[in-house]
C-alpha cells in the first residue's frame, strides 16, 4: 500500500521529523537533538529511494501519482506526481538535507532544535514543490519554504543577516505573487488548478506573453538570472554554511524546474517568441557574472557569483529547445547541486577554524591541511569544468547544443571554461598554495572524520556523474522528449475557431 | 404560534443577551470586590447561551420578524455565531489585563454585552431604522468603553476623537438613508429593493436620479467611515493607539462582522440596482486603502498603530471582494472578514499577553528577542504575522486568494496586480516584527505572566490560523453556502 504514497512520505516524513525535533530537542540535550535530526534526515532520504528503484524509465508522463480532494470549493486537489525531471531533483533534495544536518553538527550550538527542524521542514516543503501537480498546492509549498529559510539566515547568519534575509524574502515574495495572479487567471480559463490542464489550454500570444512574464518574475528571481540576482550573494554570504548549501544545491533548482513545469509548457509560443531574450540574459549571466566573480575578495561571494554563472547554463540549455541542451541543463542542475554544496562546505570548514571568509586572510593552507586541500582542489576543478567531473558534462552538452543553434552563442558560453577556471583556480592558488600566510593558518588542524566523510561522499558523486552521466540522462530522456514535442506544438487559437 | 411569539422566538438570542446585560449591571452593585469574577463567568455564560439558542433555533432558515424589521438568514446566523465566539475569546484575553489595571468592573462587561447586542441587531437589521439603532447601540457602548480608563489622558482624547468622527459618520449614514427613503418611500430594505427594481424596469434612467445617487454616496461614506477605509481612515490609528489595548481589540475585531453585514444589507440586499455606482466607489476606496494602509504601516514604531494601518489595508482587500458584486465576491469577502477577525484577535491577544502591570507591550521594540524569552509565544506570533502578510500555509493566504480570484473573475486584472504588489510591500512590516522577535536580543527580560486559560485560548487561536490554512474547505464552504442560500 505504501508504494502508492512514496511522494507523500517523501514530503511528510522530514516535516514530521522536524516537528518531532522541535518538540523533543533542546540545547541542554544537544547530542540527542542532533542524532534525532540526523535520523530524521536519513529516514527522509530512504523514503525517496524507491522513486529511483521503482522508476519506469520508458514512461514519459507522471508516475507515483496521488490525488485527493483538498479544497473542493476551488477545485483544488492534493495531487502529487513525479516525472523524469522531478525525480532526480527530489533525490538531490533529500540527499542534501542529510549533508546539511551533518554539516551543522558542532557548528551550531544555539537553538539547535529550531535549526535542525528548519532544515528538515524545508526539505519536505521543497520536495513538495518538485512533486505538486496542482498549482495551488505547488504555490503553498513554494511560499511556505521561504519561512524556514528566512529564519535560518536571520537567526544563525552573519553580521548583516537581517538585511540579507529580508531582501531574500521580499524578492521571492514579489515574484511569486505575480505567479499567483497567473494561476488565478488560468483557473478562470480552465476551471481547474490542475497543471496538466494548464499545459493544454489554448491561449493567444499576448496572453501567453503576460503569463510567461509573470512566471518569469517568480522563477528568474529564484534561479537567479541577471539582473534580479542581487539577493543571492547577500543571502549566501550571511547564511550559515548549511543554509548556503541548501540555497545553492536545491533552492536555485526550484526556479529551473519551475520553468520546465510551468512557464515553458503553459506558454510555449511565448517561450519561443522570447527565447532570444532569455538566451541573452543567460549569456549575460554566464559571461558578465563570471567576470564579477573574478574580482570578489570574499570566498562565499565568489562561489555565489559562480553559482549564478553556472545557472546561466541551465536557462541557456532550456531555451535552445533541443534534447541535448535540455538534458545538459538537467545534468548541470544536479551536478551544480553537488559541486556548489561541496564548495560551500569547504568554505565552511575554513570559516569554522578561522572565522574569516576573506581570501586575503589565507595562504598556504595546503601546508597545514593537506587532506582538505586535496578535496578543495578537486571541487575547484569540478567547478571550472574539468573533464571527468560532473561539472564538465552539463556544460559541455549545453555548449554542443548551442553550437547547433548559433556559433556565437556557443562561443560566448564557452568562454566560461576560461573564466570559470580563472576565478576558481585563482582563489585556490591564493588560499591553498604559497607559503603559510600567518600564525593562524600555521595553527590550522586538518579535517575531522565528520568533515572528511561529507566531502568524500560529495567527491565520489561528482566524479561518478562525471564518468557515468547516464544515471541522470536515463531518467530524463523520455520526459524531455515528450517535453520538446509539447513545446513544438503551438497553443495559439487557430483561425476560424 | 401567533406572530408575536414567532418574533420573540427568532430574536431570542438578542433578548437573552440584553436581559443578562442588565442583570450584570445590577448584580455588580451587590458584589464586593473579591467576588467580581462572578460577573466574568456570567458574561461568558450569556455568550454561550446566546450561541446555543442561535444554533438551536431554526438555524440556516430565512425568517423575517417584527413586520420585516428583523431578518434571520444563514448570513446572520454565521456572522452572529462568529461575533459571539469572538466576544467570548475577547473576554478570556482581557480579563487579566482589566484586573491588573483596575478596569475590571461590571460596566465593562455590561457595555460589552450591549455592544454585542448592537452588532447582532445590525447583522439582522432588515430595515434602515433597525440597522441604524443597532449601529448606535454598538457605537455608544464603544465610545464609553474607550473612555473607561477615565484618568488616562490619551484614552480620553481617543474617545473624544472617536465620538466626534463616529457621530459624523452616523449622521452621514442617516442622511443617506433619509434620501433613499425620500426616493423609494420606504425604510424596509426588501421594499426598497423591489421598488427600485420595478422602477428600473420601467425606466433604466432611474439610477441617475440625483437624490438616489447622493443618498448612495452618503451611505457609502458612512459605511467607509465605520470600516475605516481610505479616505475616511484618519481616526483609525489614533483611536487604536489611544484606547486601552483590550478596547482596541474590541474596535478592531468583531464589529467588522456587523459592518460587513450592514454593507451587505444596504448595498446588496437594498441597493443592488445601483451596483454600477457603488462598485466604482468601493473600487477606489479599496485601491487607496490597500496602498495607503500598507505603505504607511512601514513607518510605524508603535505596534498598535501598525496594526491600525494593517487593518486599513485588510479593509481594502475586503472591499475588493465586495466590489466584485457577485455571489462569489461576497462569499470571499465573508471569508476574508472571518480570517481577519481571527488574526486580529490573535495579534492583540499577543500584546495583552506580553503586557503586565505598569507595562504596555505596545511598542515594536517590546517584541525584541521574544524567541529567547518564550519560543512558543514567538512561534504563535510568527504564524499570526505570516497570516496577516498572506503567506501560505496560513488562513491569510486563502483570504487574499479568494478575494483576488473574485476580482480577477470580473476582469479587474490590473487592480489585482496592483493589490498583489502592495501586499508584497506590506509583507515588509510583518517581517520586521518577526525580525525583532527572532533576530534581535531581548530588551525586556521579565517573565511572561498570564493566566493559563488565556495562554491556551491564544495558542488555539493562533494555531487555528495555521490549521484552517491547511484545511480551508470547511470555512470556505460555510461562507459560500451562507451567501448563496441567503441571496438565492
Amino acid at each position: 500500500m505504501l508504494t502508492n504514497h512514496i511522494l507523500s512520505l517523501s514530503i511528510w516524513v522530514p516535516i514530521l521529523a522536524g516537528v518531532l525535533v522541535l518538540a523533543l530537542g533542546n540545547d541542554s540535550r544537544a547530542s540527542i537533538t542532533r542524532w534525532l535530526a540526523f535520523v530524521g534526515a536519513v529516514a527522509g532520504f530512504l523514503v525517496t529511494l524507491p522513486l529511483y528503484t521503482q522508476f519506469n524509465f520508458t514512461e514519459s508522463g507522471f508516475q507515483f501519482q496521488e490525488a485527493a480532494y483538498w479544497i473542493p470549493a476551488f477545485q483544488i486537489y492534493y495531487h502529487l506526481g513525479a516525472d523524469g525531471i522531478s525525480v532526480p531533483l527530489i533525490l538531490l533534495t533529500s540527499f542534501t538535507t542529510m549533508i546539511c544536518v551533518a554539516a551543522s553538527w558542532e557548528v551550531i550550538t544555539k537553538n539547535i532544535a529550531q535549526y535542525m527542524a528548519c532544515f528538515l521542514i524545508m526539505s519536505g516543503l521543497m520536495i513538495g514543490v518538485f512533486s505538486a501537480l496542482d498549482s495551488i498546492l505547488y504555490y503553498v509549498f513554494w511560499e511556505a519554504m521561504l519561512i524556514p529559510m528566512f529564519l535560518v539566515i536571520g537567526i544563525w547568519g552573519g553580521p548583516n543577516r537581517v538585511y540579507a534575509t529580508i531582501k531574500f524574502f521580499l524578492y521571492t515574495l514579489l515574484g511569486s505573487l505575480l505567479m499567483l495572479v497567473a494561476f488565478i487567471y488560468l483557473f478562470h480559463e480552465t476551471g481547474s488548478f490542475n497543471i496538466a490542464k494548464y499545459h493544454n489550454v489554448v491561449l493567444p500570444l499576448n496572453v501567453q506573453i503576460f503569463i510567461f512574464m509573470a512566471f518569469f518574475m517568480a522563477f528568474a528571481v529564484k534561479i537567479p538570472m541577471w539582473p534580479v540576482h542581487t539577493w543571492l550573494p547577500d543571502a549566501h554570504v550571511e547564511a550559515p554554511t548549511a543554509g548556503s548549501v541548501v540555497l545553492a544545491a536545491v533552492m536555485l533548482k526550484l526556479g529551473g524546474y519551475s520553468f520546465l513545469r510551468f512557464a515553458m509548457p503553459i506558454a510555449p509560443d511565448a517561450a519561443h517568441y522570447l527565447s532570444g531574450f532569455m538566451i541573452v540574459l543567460s549569456l549575460i549571466a554566464i559571461l558578465y557574472i563570471a567576470l564579477v566573480a573574478l574580482v570578489q575578495k570574499d570566498m562565499k561571494k565568489l562561489i555565489a557569483y559562480s553559482s549564478i554563472s553556472h545557472m546561466g547554463f541551465v536557462t541557456l540549455g532550456f531555451f535552445l529547445f533541443s534534447q541535448l541542451g535540455l538534458e545538459g541543463a538537467m545534468v548541470q542542475m544536479i551536478s551544480h547541486g553537488f559541486i556548489s554544496a561541496a564548495m560551500f562546505l569547504c568554505v565552511g570548514v575554513l570559516y569554522d577554524r578561522m572565522h574569516s571568509r576573506q581570501i586575503a586572510d589565507y595562504g598556504g593552507v595546503a601546508n597545514t591541511m593537506p587532506m582538505f586541500a586535496a578535496f578543495a582542489v578537486l571541487f575547484a576543478m569540478a567547478n571550472s569544468g574539468l573533464p571527468g567531473t560532473s561539472g564538465f558534462v552539463g556544460e559541455f552538452m549545453v555548449i554542443l547544443a548551442s553550437v547547433k543553434y548559433d556559433f556565437w552563442v556557443a562561443f560566448i558560453a564557452a568562454t566560461t571554461l576560461i573564466f570559470g577556471a580563472s576565478y576558481t583556480l585563482w582563489m585556490v592558488k591564493r588560499v591553498f598554495y604559497g607559503s603559510v600566510a600567518n600564525q593562524k593558518v600555521a595553527a590550522l588542524k586538518d579535517l575531522t572524520r565528520r568533515e572528511f566523510a561529507l566531502l568524500a561522499v560529495l567527491a565520489l558523486l561528482t566524479i561518478g556523474i562525471g564518468v557515468y552521466p547516464q544515471v541522470i540522462t536515463e531518467m530524463t530522456q523520455a520526459t524531455s522528449m515528450r517535453f520538446l514535442e509539447h513545446m513544438a506544438t503551438s497553443k495559439l487559437p487557430t483561425a476560424g475557431m | 404560534m401567533d406572530t408575536i411569539h414567532t418574533d420573540l422566538f427568532i430574536s431570542l438570542p438578542e433578548i437573552v443577551m440584553l436581559s443578562m446585560a442588565m442583570v450584570i449591571l445590577i448584580l455588580d452593585l451587590f458584589l464586593n470586590k473579591n467576588n467580581r469574577l462572578i460577573i466574568y463567568g456570567l458574561a461568558q455564560a450569556t455568550l454561550f447561551a446566546a450561541a446555543y439558542l442561535l444554533l438551536s433555533l431554526n438555524a440556516f432558515a430565512i425568517d423575517i420578524a417584527y413586520s420585516g424589521m428583523f431578518i434571520s438568514d444563514p448570513i446572520s446566523d454565521v456572522l452572529k455565531l462568529a461575533t459571539l465566539i469572538g466576544a467570548a475569546i475577547m473576554l478570556v484575553y482581557t480579563r487579566h489585563y482589566m484586573l491588573v489595571r483596575n478596569l475590571f468592573s461590571g460596566e465593562y462587561y455590561a457595555l460589552l454585552l450591549f455592544a454585542t447586542v448592537g452588532m447582532m441587531v445590525m447583522i439582522s437589521g432588515y430595515n434602515l431604522i433597525t440597522i441604524y439603532i443597532g449601529l448606535e447601540l454598538l457605537s455608544l457602548c464603544v465610545y464609553a468603553l474607550v473612555a473607561l480608563d477615565r484618568d488616562n489622558a490619551k484614552a480620553t482624547e481617543a474617545a473624544m476623537k472617536y465620538f466626534v468622527l463616529g457621530a459624523l459618520a452616523s449622521g452621514m449614514l442617516l442622511y443617506g438613508m433619509s434620501m433613499i427613503y425620500g426616493v423609494t418611500g420606504s425604510l424596509d430594505i426588501a421594499t426598497i429593493a423591489t421598488r427600485l427594481r420595478d422602477a428600473y424596469e420601467h425606466n433604466p434612467g432611474i439610477i441617475h436620479n440625483p437624490v438616489l445617487s447622493l443618498g448612495l454616496v452618503f451611505i457609502v461614506s458612512g459605511l467607509a467611515f465605520k470600516f475605516g477605509a481610505v479616505p475616511f481612515h484618519m481616526w483609525v490609528p489614533d483611536v487604536y493607539q489611544g484606547s486601552p489595548t483590550a478596547i482596541t481589540m474590541l474596535i478592531g475585531s468583531i464589529p467588522k462582522f456587523a459592518g460587513f453585514a450592514m454593507t451587505l444589507r444596504l448595498l446588496v440586499f437594498g441597493l443592488y440596482v445601483l451596483v454600477g455606482d457603488w462598485q466604482d466607489m468601493l473600487l477606489i476606496m479599496a485601491i487607496f486603502s490597500i496602498a495607503i494602509g500598507n505603505v504607511t504601516a512601514i513607518a510605524q514604531t508603535n505596534l498598535k498603530r501598525m496594526l491600525a494601518y494593517s487593518t486599513i489595508s485588510h479593509i481594502g482587500f475586503l472591499l475588493l471582494g465586495l466590489m466584485s458584486g457577485t455571489l462569489n465576491g461576497f462569499a470571499s469577502s465573508m471569508f476574508y472578514i472571518s480570517a481577519y477577525v481571527l488574526m486580529t484577535l490573535a495579534g492583540f491577544g499577543m500584546i495583552l499577553l506580553l503586557s503586565r502591570r505598569g507595562h504596555e507591550a505596545e511598542e515594536l521594540d517590546d517584541l525584541k528577542g521574544l524567541n529567547k524569552r518564550s519560543p512558543w509565544t514567538a512561534f504563535l506570533m510568527l504564524i499570526t504575522m505570516f497570516s496577516m502578510a498572506g503567506v501560505p500555509p496560513t488562513i491569510g493566504f486563502y483570504a487574499k486568494f479568494t478575494v483576488l480570484q473574485a476580482a480577477l473573475h470580473e476582469g479587474f486584472v490590473w487592480v489585482v496586480v496592483f493589490a498583489v504588489l502592495m501586499a508584497a510591500i506590506g509583507a515588509f512590516y510583518y517581517l520586521r516584527v518577526i525580525k525583532l522577535m527572532y533576530f534581535d536580543e531581548p530588551l525586556d527580560t521579565a517573565a511572561i505572566t498570564a493566566p493559563l486559560d488565556m495562554k491556551m485560548v491564544l495558542s488555539l487561536n493562533a494555531l487555528a490560523l495555521l490549521a484552517i490554512g491547511l484545511m480551508p474547505q470547511g470555512l470556505l464552504e460555510l461562507c459560500g453556502v451562507a451567501i448563496m442560500s441567503s441571496l438565492r
